[in-house]
């Protein structure tokens, strides 16, 4: 939340400390990580030590591979601005790693509709980590509109957790 | 097969001279159609039936099975006879009556209808007809079709075909009975294709597939490996463009129902999706999404230039041509929130159509022109529902927890959707294709092998 009011060039001065302090981060962002089934998602390998830094396993367990959205919104929300810092920082750290950002929405829209806001959510979240300093060509996006929900059921909490931009290591 | 095949002259059982009236052309064979004509001439106001206030009272209609000289050729007109039933009975306009319950014997008809017999058991309408094998091995395949009361001829057609495609011969049939009774066009002898599907919500195969849109002739068209939404038919019904994520990357396909060749439509930098074919079938239509906006574009099949018809910030997608291939409508949340809005077919004079509570989406238009299907979201109900191009005249026809992609017969006077419901803990949910009339009466499941979504008619196949 301490993001709120930030403009984005503002986020952007803040990026060495977020990078410092990846313990906090994985702490803070693992709740968005705990739910689902989405791609690298496993409560085993908190245990594993020795995680390849640059791998999706790390990214979920240290960092989080997700943000969410508000219905039929692709702005990002404070906490999904916060979770696409720590990846940026982590990114700057391994300048190797690109990635590719998924867009998803819950099944309360229609086909057609969801496939361009699944779009816009994944390029609401490139757009902002190119802002702060992340090369475009290191992130491409993909949308899969309502085809490709994480969490199962025709529930508000399913669709809260679907409503979801994902991180996917390349 | 292609070209025109000549027309034999019919060898006649019934007086009157034979009348060519026209050929068929089809992928698969031939059909030669001829008249044959009436024994009276019609003297008192004809039957008829008003299908468009809803049909309160089915038609009762006596639909004898077909003759045949031998019993391999009496079996034939027995399911022919099955068939136009069942397509009648469908349609929700007409009650084919039980046979049990005919008097006049099906040899015996070949001498005429007794009336008499036929006003016994109330039969408004009546239909007979005969089978014979011609020398080449091809099906002659007569009917007629009378009003019982005024004792008269209504239509007589004969018609040419191959043995295995006697089902397409009862659809064309069914579609004369249709056509003479409700003063409507035809829609039996048409296809459906659709997205079948199965498993759970996070790990959903789908696959492209087509069928009769009574449900037979089921194939499917791709193998389920990459994801596929949103086939459409081309006006020749022998083309379907698709959204295909082959490769993981979601692109508008063109699959050619004569070769099976799939080929992706155009090479465009960003996701192409939400095609549709224009009315006269030389063009494309549909969204591409570029750094994350989505806008409508065409593409002309026989140039392959393409042109980009909106260019604003909100999403602009699911165009529809008007039949006339003049405007188009399209979904766009320019306002807010998704609305339905029509503009020239150069992208000029855009306007908003849609005006009542909730979200409206998926803009289809009639083939009629007269009218544009929607769905429309309110208060955690989805609907599908119709309005003039105007945005006035707005009713309901469906609803549910979630039903979406109306598609239109070709005479704009029924639709088909799908209708999915809320899954369970495990991702277990139902998707089911129905047909509802324009009236909003008689929906009906079509049935499929297993679930179904995004059905999209086929024009009368020529």
């Amino acid at each position: 939340m301490r993001f709120k009011f930030f403009t984005l060039i503002a986020a952007a001065v803040l990026l060495a400390a977020c990078a410092s302090e990846p313990e906090e981060s994985a702490a803070t962002t693992s709740a968005g990580t705990a739910v689902g089934s989405g791609s690298g998602t496993s409560a085993s390998t908190t245990a594993l030590p020795s995680l390849d830094p640059r791998s999706q396993e790390w990214l979920v367990v240290n960092v989080g591979d997700r943000v969410f959205f508000d219905f039929d919104s692709s702005d990002l929300t404070p906490e999904a601005q916060d979770t696409a810092e720590k990846v940026v920082a982590w990114m700057q750290t391994y300048p190797d790693v690109t990635l590719s950002v998924e867009g998803h929405c819950d099944e309360r829209g229609t086909r057609e509709y969801n496939l361009a806001l699944g779009e816009r959510r994944a390029n609401s979240v490139r757009s902002y980590m190119e802002a702060l300093g992340i090369d475009g060509s290191r992130v491409s996006t993909i949308s899969f509109g309502k085809e490709r929900p994480a969490v199962l059921g025709s529930n508000e909490s399913a669709w809260a957790q679907n409503r979801r931009a994902v991180f996917v290591v390349n | 097969m292609t070209g025109y095949r000549s027309i034999r002259p019919a060898t006649r059982k019934t007086p009157g001279p034979a009348l060519a009236v026209r050929t068929l052309v089809w992928a698969l064979a031939a059909l030669g159609v001829v008249a044959v004509s009436a024994w009276a001439t019609p003297l008192r106001a004809e039957l008829r039936v008003d299908i468009t206030q809803g049909v309160p009272e089915p038609l009762p209609i006596a639909i004898n099975n077909f003759y045949g000289a031998s019993p391999e050729v009496a079996k034939t007109g027995q399911d022919l006879a099955q068939v136009i039933a069942s397509d009648l009975e469908r349609s929700g306009i007409f009650r084919p009556i039980d046979q049990r319950a005919f008097i006049q014997s099906v040899d015996s008809l070949l001498g005429g209808p007794r009336f008499g017999d036929w006003r016994l058991i109330n039969a408004q309408a009546l239909v007979h007809g005969a089978i014979e094998t011609q020398a080449d091995g091809r099906l002659r395949v007569e009917f007629r079709l009378w009003d019982v009361f005024a004792e008269q001829q209504m239509t007589g057609l004969a018609y040419f075909t191959t043995p295995s495609n006697w089902r397409r011969v009862a659809h064309i049939i069914s579609d004369a009975i249709y056509k003479r009774l409700t003063g409507e066009g035809g829609y039996f002898d048409t296809r459906i294709v659709y997205v079948a599907e199965n498993g759970p919500q996070n790990r959903r195969v789908k696959r492209l597939a087509i069928m009769d849109q009574d449900g037979e002739n089921h194939r499917y068209l791709t193998d389920g490996a990459n994801l596929v939404l949103t086939p459409r038919f081309s006006p020749t019904t022998q083309e379907i463009t698709y959204l295909s994520y082959s490769q993981r990357n979601p692109r508008v396909y063109l699959f050619n129902l004569n070769t099976g060749q799939q080929e992706v439509l155009g090479d465009f930098p960003g996701m192409t999706f939400a095609p549709r074919f224009s009315p006269d079938g030389n063009k494309v239509i549909m969204s591409m999404a570029k750094d994350g906006n989505s806008d409508i574009y065409m593409m002309d099949l026989r140039t392959r230039q393409v042109t980009q018809l909106t260019a604003h910030p909100a999403i602009d997608t699911s165009p529809s041509f008007s039949p006339d291939n003049k405007q188009i409508v399209f979904n766009s949340d320019r306002g807010g929130a998704q609305q339905l809005y029509i503009m020239e077919a150069d992208g000029s004079n855009v306007r908003r159509i849609s005006f009542n509570q909730g979200r409206y989406a998926t803009p289809v238009w009639s083939p009629r022109g007269d009218l544009i299907a929607f769905t429309r979201m309110s208060q955690g109900r989805f609907y599908i529902g119709v309005m003039k191009p105007d945005g006035s005249g707005e009713r309901m026809l469906a609803d549910g927890f979630l039903v979406e992609s109306p598609t239109w017969a070709p005479n704009g006077r029924i639709l088909s959707f799908f209708r999915q419901s809320p899954a369970n803990q495990r991702g277990e949910f139902s998707s089911k294709v129905y047909t509802i009339d324009l009236t909003g009466f008689n929906e009906r499941e079509v049935l499929t092998p297993i679930d179904g979504s995004d059905p999209a008619w086929s024009p009368l196949i020529p």
